[in-house]
């Protein structure tokens, strides 16, 4: 562990005590309501970054590998009802498995090619699910939460805790990559990739690796949800809205960093929440869809970006 | 399971739908196909031109094909600025401009969905006019009416197109911008603006492709997403930014559609197109008749 982890084991840490505090302390349902709506995002958007961000591969596909996520969690409920750690488990390894397809198909075509063959692969799963009778079909599936286990006053309190594990595992993950050489190698090949196979960077292999592991996060953190809701149908679990939020979140905290689509899914989640309570679901498309435009126009680095020019700004006055 | 008849009306209608199909990708195959522009907003602009069309339809009464006429000078003005604004803030930047482009459109594309739920609601609207319910019989089959105006107008839309772009000066100059940039800036043109001229006509035929959107069948705000699958999956297979191959492209999948519905049920219809698409992209990236080899 190098010195800089130090800090950010530290932050990690208190996040979790303060996670875990909450749900002895608060009894309202609510805050864990709309905190797990946030820290979904988070997961969501920092999966995504692996893939898009270090390697500029726009995938529109997260609402596939959600999908795929709560279908498993609803299939294995059906089926055998095992707990929700085993549906987590087994909704990440099936994410694996669907990235690495996903990625032998797609990741040979570039640029716009790659994001249409995600959406391609969406509508296909999505179709598929609807025709799926056993996990209800388009008519969708209503789920019955298990009982509570103890440390936990209610299941979503719970539920909010494992999601915020997920995002804690989500960001080592992604902080991983970015300082080994995976992330070097992603960035070489973002620049240009013609350049970087010829310096022999394994390109394709990297980008498997890089699309397995955002696959299995972001199934991870669709599992979850369908106990969330109580309730899953193909039509919501696909939809795009899911990849149209988890890209805003992540161009507009920017992608540089791991800590860009932290910053993004958290802005943009908490006032996701607080539109969809004041006002409608539709203007909070509307407010994040304006806001990806004007920062994809204005600020093509992100928050972080902003920030990092305001630091620079700020020492070159001292200097 | 498929009796001949069967096939006999899917073909019918499959080459009828497909025709119209044609029409709806025809701007994309020049903004995408000829200008790589990755406008995945076209499919929502169709959609805002078609409900264009039905505001027109509702307050005047006006038919919905003359409808579509009168709105395609505004969007060909549209087009026009549309171009401008992505150049200015894309390409002439150029680095890191694929991803952000695709981002941007991606936006434009939700933006106008959640625009025109907040202006006419997520119910679905239609039009109103002589042709639309009425059928023809053909011995056993039935073929109806709006099928048939839909297949006419596109067929002469697409071939309008093909001789514009293969006949004027205008045409000619986009199809040469098209292949090399480079050299039509040393011959003294000025490709930013050919393309956003092309751009412009991109957007222009939205008038009437929009009208026939909702002449087929009724719209709905989320319409745009199943179409980015049929007007890419037309775009790439045609080979990219040909016009007869758009023609033919479209057919195919046209009758591809109505032989699985009438096989498997309609439920089945939204994946056909994006699997035809995935299957092309993972075979041959440039496209079945590809202008690029």
């Amino acid at each position: 562990m190098s010195r800089s982890s130090l800090p950010f084991w530290i932050g990690v840490a208190l996040f979790l005590v303060a996670a875990a505090g909450m749900t002895q302390v608060i009894v309202n349902e609510y805050p864990f309501f709309a905190a797990y709506g946030i820290l979904q995002f988070v997961v969501l958007a920092v999966a995504w970054s692996i893939l898009g961000g270090y390697a500029g591969y726009v995938n529109f596909g997260t609402s596939a590998f959600f999908g795929v996520g709560v279908y498993t969690a609803v299939f294995l409920t059906k089926a055998i009802g095992v707990p929700l750690a085993v549906q987590i488990a087994a909704a990440a390894i099936i994410g694996a498995f669907l990235g690495f397809a996903v990625g032998l198909l797609t990741l040979r075509m570039q640029g716009i090619f790659f994001s249409i063959a995600t959406i391609a692969m969406t509508i296909i799963i999505e179709t598929s699910v609807t025709n799926w009778r056993f996990v209800g079909g388009a008519a969708g599936i209503q789920l019955q939460r298990p009982p509570v286990m103890p440390p936990f006053g209610s299941y979503m309190q719970m539920l909010f805790f494992v999601q915020a594990l997920l995002a804690v595992l989500a960001i080592a993950v992604a902080r991983y990559i970015q300082g080994s050489w995976i992330g070097r190698g992603l960035q070489a090949l973002k620049d240009d990739e013609l350049a970087a196979e010829c310096s022999g960077v394994p390109t394709l292999r990297l980008k498997l690796m890089a699309c397995v592991i955002s696959g299995a996060l972001m199934c991870a953190a669709g599992a979850p949800a369908a106990m969330y809701l109580q309730y899953a149908d193909p039509s919501s679990a696909f939809n795009l809205n899911y990849s149209v939020s988890v890209l805003a979140m992540s161009l507009i905290g920017g992608t540089a960093h791991w800590a860009g689509p932290v910053l993004g899914a958290i802005l943009l989640g908490a006032t996701q929440q607080a539109l969809a309570v004041t006002i409608s679901s539709e203007v909070n498309v509307l407010v994040l869809g304006v806001m990806l435009v004007l920062f994809v126009v204005a600020a093509p680095e992100g928050l972080i970006g902003l920030i990092r020019r305001g630091v620079g700004r700020r020492k070159g006055d001292k200097a | 399971m498929l009796s001949m008849n069967l096939l006999l009306d899917a073909v019918v209608l499959g080459t009828l739908l497909g025709c119209f199909y044609a029409a709806v990708s025809l701007g994309l195959s020049v903004s995408f196909g000829l200008l790589d522009v990755p406008n995945v907003a076209h499919p929502a602009f169709l959609v805002a031109a078609s409900y264009g069309v039905v505001f027109l339809n509702d307050q005047f009464d006006i038919d919905p094909l003359l409808a579509g006429l009168l709105i395609t000078p505004l969007l060909f003005v549209f087009g026009l600025f549309a171009y401008r604004l992505y150049y200015e803030t894309f390409e002439r930047r150029g680095s890191d401009a694929g991803v952000r482009g695709i981002a941007f459109f991606f936006g434009i594309a939700f933006i106008i969905e959640v625009l025109i739920i907040l202006q006419f609601g997520v119910d679905q609207r239609s039009v109103s006019a002589s042709y639309i319910g009425k059928a023809w019989r053909i011995g056993e089959m039935r073929i109806p009416l709006r099928m048939l105006v839909a297949f006419a107008v596109a067929a002469g839309l697409t071939i309008l197109l093909a001789l514009y772009l293969s006949r004027t000066f205008m045409g000619r100059a986009i199809r040469a911008v098209a292949q090399d940039e480079e050299a039509l800036r040393l011959m003294g043109a000025n490709p930013v603006w050919i393309k956003q001229w092309a751009f412009g006509i991109a957007t222009a035929v939205l008038g009437i492709a929009g009208a026939l959107l909702v002449i087929v069948a009724p719209i709905e705000p989320t319409l745009d997403r199943a179409y980015i699958g049929r007007t890419f999956c037309v775009v790439v297979m045609a080979g990219l930014g040909s016009i007869s191959g758009t023609l033919l492209a479209a057919i195919i999948l046209g009758v591809a559609e109505e032989i699985v519905v009438t096989l498997f049920g309609a439920s089945w219809a939204p994946a056909i197109s994006f699997a035809m698409l995935l299957g092309v992209l993972a075979i041959r990236p440039q496209g079945l008749l590809g202008r690029r080899s």
